[in-house]
């Protein structure tokens, strides 16, 4: 039985088309992730399927339950864990987890060795109120509330927005032990590098998914010649790239521009010839392997070019 | 029930946690109740004077000593001249100019009556209304001395009929103010603490985002709210008993009535406006609007609440809406009970009207209040 099953599920804010009519599912013990910008419906999709939203179409199903009909005996079965800070500053670190051990139902004592990895660096701290602790510790025991009562499932809305790089690989080593124990884990995040780490990832826009797989095989739908430029001038490199005839879409990635050719094959001498002839002396193109990103961003401009042949 | 304990476990942390929050529960109130018990009186005294005595004989100085005598009045400014005296009220110095015309004496003698001018500041109409008629009281016994007086024998009271009205002021005595004012102060402070506190108590949650966090567990809704009344029922309770002591110490209150009814009426009265707090914080969204609606809500029970004015000098229809407001029932019972030492059979209409205000005020909190939203 899959942990999560989701319908042609879609919610509306008045205009605002924030999920159209999403289906997917999510495999028992999976760590399965969501990628997409701000906005592009994650947070309205996972209040969802945590039972705090009522969708307007489609249904969905978590650990076998119906989120909206069977939400009573959903609610002990999941974890969640919200994009913003949601615990009570002015509690100490071991009164919040005590808290929500005991809403539900539950001991710190009894589920101790699920937390123990994530909120032991915090015991030095237990007396400290939680709104006084760092990003990271902060977000450490919100991830320790939310799996006090051992959830079946676990939904994690973009829990590593606002933390530092370390405490973010920190974290998703968490998640991968959490993972070992069997629970289910649905994460999203802004962050591409990210999608890596999680077992399949779902591509998400404009209330949408583009698509759903494992990262190796969304990486290798990619079926463009794909190069990484490098030069001094970075704006100067990408206005000349883009007015390259073959040039199919080129985009600023960190410190290299990321250009995808027109043709099937092509050969970066050539560009590299046509970047020479324009001045660009010292101008690198070198072929590389495209990333998650480079999908989404294809896939993006599909829909918006599908988008606009629409109007 | 478990849950319930937990939570008030954790409200009752959250407010004794709260360093700012404490002193406004507990000290703020106290002091209100002290100063505004000594500064909210309706009585009017040491209204300044212009005396404009063109008379001077000696029952003109007699008249003016019973004036000054009343402890209400007092002579600040002496002239012959009306255009001094106005000015004199121009300049703010005086609130009343008493004109005793020339003649005064002689005419009273030879006609038994003389006119007196008193020409009031008028601005704050409420406080000329109460000194018009403490001079008006001042000049009947003055008048009835002068007969005495003058008019030997007493005059024929088959010709003149004299009624001879003796007041007697039941359940306050003295009239004294503060006796009529303690019990509807304290009634301010408990409604202000428990609506205040509870209306701005779930939109914390909202603005913190525990709300989220809360609504995913199974926490059943009443629980939560239960969770959520009890602790300022507690509190306001506390308050209540804090308030009695400064009463009862402070400015001799009488407590006619059984103290344990005190209690379990404002328990039911809390019930309502915990439920009123509640409501606001189910349709709002951040503290500031919790608190701008309450505020709002607040002043317009408080005024039409027949502390300050009583309520039968309120125009009809204001009357009529003054029976949808809860505050103005409790400040009837408290000081029934209180001053009058009025029993439960006593106030049962306003009991069960404090009734009605509870069922409807936390239906509406409960009905308004989601765990999921649409």
């Amino acid at each position: 039985m899959d942990a999560v099953v989701v319908r042609d599920i879609a919610k509306s804010f008045g205009a605002v088309r924030a999920v159209v009519g999403v289906s997917f599912s999510v495999r028992e013990g999976e760590l399965f992730g969501f990628i997409g910008p701000d906005g592009a419906g994650k947070t309205t999709l996972f209040r969802m399927l945590v039972t705090l939203l009522l969708p307007d179409a489609g249904e969905a199903f978590v650990d076998g339950l119906h989120v909206v009909n069977d939400y009573r005996r959903l609610r002990p079965r999941l974890g969640y864990m919200p994009g913003r800070f949601s615990l009570y500053p002015d509690l100490s670190v071991e009164e919040n987890l005590k808290f929500f051990a005991s809403v539900f139902g539950t001991t710190v004592e009894e589920n101790y060795d699920l937390v123990k990895g994530i909120y032991a660096p915090l015991e030095p701290f237990k007396d400290r109120a939680a709104g006084k602790l760092s990003g990271g510790m902060k977000q450490k025991l919100a991830l320790s509330c939310a799996l006090i009562h051992r959830p079946r499932v676990l939904f994690l809305d973009e829990p590593t927005t606002g933390v530092d790089a370390v405490s973010r690989q920190e974290f998703w080593e968490m998640l991968g032990r959490l993972k070992a124990s069997g629970i289910t884990i649905v994460v999203s995040t802004p962050y591409m590098d990210e999608a890596r780490l999680c077992d399949r990832v779902a591509l998400m826009q404009g209330g949408r998914l583009l698509s759903v797989d494992t990262p190796d095989r969304i990486e290798a739908t990619y079926d463009r010649p794909l190069f990484a430029a490098r030069g001094s001038d970075r704006y100067r490199l990408l206005k000349a790239l883009r007015a390259y005839p073959h040039a199919f879409s080129v985009y600023a990635f960190g410190d290299s521009i990321h250009y995808t050719d027109a043709r099937e094959t092509a050969d970066p001498d050539e560009l590299r010839q046509y970047l020479r002839a324009r001045g660009f002396e010292d101008a690198e193109v070198e072929p590389i392997r495209a990333g998650i990103e480079d999908v989404f961003m294809a896939l993006m401009q599909a829909q918006e070019e599908a988008h606009d042949g629409h109007h | 029930m478990r849950t319930i304990l937990f939570l008030l476990q954790k409200e009752f942390l959250q407010i004794f946690r709260n360093r700012a929050m404490l002193p406004i529960i507990f000290v703020m109130p106290l002091i209100q109740l002290l100063v505004l018990s000594f500064a909210a009186t309706f009585e009017v005294k040491n209204t300044t004077v212009s005396l404009i005595d063109e008379d001077g004989s000696t029952t003109s100085r007699r008249l003016v000593e019973h004036f000054e005598a009343s402890g209400y009045f007092t002579v600040v400014h002496r002239t012959f001249s009306t255009a001094e005296a106005d000015a004199a009220m121009q300049r703010g110095d005086v609130r009343m100019i008493l004109h005793i015309p020339p003649d005064f004496e002689r005419d009273l003698r030879l006609t038994g009556t003389a006119p007196v001018q008193l020409i009031l500041d008028a601005q704050d109409g409420a406080a000329a209304g109460v000194v018009q008629a403490y001079a008006a009281r001042i000049l009947t016994a003055y008048s009835r001395d002068v007969r005495v007086d003058f008019v030997v024998p007493p005059p024929d009271p088959v010709a003149q009929p004299v009624i001879d009205v003796v007041f007697s002021h039941w359940y306050n005595p003295d009239l004294n103010y503060q006796f009529y004012m303690v019990p509807g102060i304290l009634v301010l402070l408990v409604t202000m603490i428990g609506t205040f506190l509870s209306s701005m108590n779930v939109v914390r949650e909202k603005e913190i985002g525990t709300i989220e966090q809360l609504n995913v567990t199974p926490i059943r809704k009443r629980d939560f709210i239960i969770g959520k009344l009890v602790p300022f029922w507690i509190l306001a309770l506390v308050e209540l008993s804090a308030g009695l002591v400064v009463a009862k110490v402070v400015f001799h209150v009488p407590m006619l009535g059984n103290l344990w009814l005190v209690y379990g009426l404002t328990g039911v009265y809390l019930v309502g406006m915990l439920g009123l707090g509640l409501w606001i914080s189910t349709i709002t969204e951040t503290q500031q609007q919790a608190m701008f609606i309450s505020w709002f809500i607040m002043v317009v029970f408080i005024l039409m609440s027949g502390l300050f004015t009583p309520i039968e000098s309120m125009p009809g229809w204001a009357q009529k809406l003054t029976l949808l407001n809860p505050i103005a029932y409790f400040i009837e019972i408290m000081r029934r009970v209180l001053l009058k030492g009025a029993g439960f059979w006593d106030v049962q209409a306003q009991f069960w009207a404090l009734v009605t205000f509870a069922v409807i005020l936390v239906t509406l909190a409960v009905r308004q209040y989601h765990k999921v939203s649409a």
